[in-house]
């Protein structure tokens, strides 16, 4: 028996899919900041704290946003049983190259805190969490490409443990007009086709089919 | 004093990311952290670097960084007391 996939989000060339259907497309932003704002909007996030954040943390949280949003436990799920797990292939790579333009000039040699805070991946994580209030385990692979057998089975470990119920997994990479998130959201039940609503069984096959 | 608190109110709104808000939005005396704007730890860090990046003013002892940094009225106080 596997655990199941409830929800998923694709964001990807100004698009938005949610769980296969495309929700949003935007055609009126000239470039990455402008879409991560408008899409924002467009969700009603209404989370000041997300224009601190980098490009990859604002792209994760609206991915998981709406994966934790649109799912039939969302109401209902054990947040101090909840898991983040998250994989990219640039790490923090955007906001390390803005962090060393604020340094590069002897002259004007201004570090800016706040940039500085996002230069580890695993931020997104804490960021997810905080909004959250998710308070499982989590880890953060950097990895060449989205490597859904590795997700898959550190997933579905750490969901044999008593600690994790659920599970918020998946892609998230920035590396300058270059982005794509696909975020997953998974519990620990068994999968049961008879249940109405996206549901889907976690295994790798799935999981590549749903990225792809 | 005035064209300054308008420029800093300016400068803050860019350095601390506070994309929705205006110049106007913010009361020159309302507090700056807690009840007011809401600002973290790591804008204070940042309001540290927008003092010595924009007017020259490290602050030298960290005691009175609270009292500097209470409202736009007192940064606006400190910055006359203390531009090079």
């Amino acid at each position: 028996m596997e655990p199941t996939i409830l929800s998923y989000c694709k964001i990807k060339n100004n698009t938005v899919w949610l769980n296969g259907d495309e929700i949003y497309i935007d055609n009126k932003s000239v470039d990455f900041d402008a879409f991560l704002v408008n899409l924002y909007r467009h969700i009603n996030l209404n989370y000041p704290k997300f224009f601190k954040m980098d490009n990859l943390c604002k792209l994760g949280m609206l991915a998981a946003e709406m994966a934790i949003r649109n799912n039939s436990k969302s109401d209902n799920c054990e947040k101090d049983k909840t898991a983040v797990f998250i994989s990219n292939n640039s790490s923090s790579l955007d906001t390390d190259r803005n962090h060393i333009k604020t340094i590069e000039d002897k002259s004007q040699y201004f570090p800016s805190p706040s940039v500085f805070v996002y230069t580890l991946p695993n931020i997104i994580i804490g960021e997810i969490s905080i909004k959250h209030k998710l308070a499982g385990e989590n880890a953060f692979f950097v990895t060449e490409k989205f490597d859904e057998k590795l997700m898959h089975s550190y997933t579905s470990i750490a969901l044999q443990n008593k600690h994790t119920a659920d599970a918020v997994c998946g892609w998230i990479n920035v590396d300058g007009k270059e982005y794509e998130a696909f975020v997953y959201y998974v519990e620990k039940s068994n999968f049961n086709p008879l249940i109405k609503g996206f549901n889907m069984p976690h295994n790798p096959e799935t999981i590549s089919r749903l990225y792809n | 004093m005035e064209a300054l608190i308008k420029t800093l109110k300016i400068q803050i709104i860019e350095q601390l990311n506070l994309a929705e808000l205006k110049p106007e939005d913010i009361e020159p005396n309302a507090p700056l952290f807690g009840e007011g704007l809401g600002l973290d730890s790591i804008d204070a860090l940042e309001l540290i670097v927008l003092l010595e990046k924009h007017y020259g003013i490290k602050i030298q002892d960290s005691k009175d960084a609270k009292a500097i940094f209470a409202s736009i009225q007192s940064m606006a106080d400190y910055i006359m007391a203390n531009k090079k």
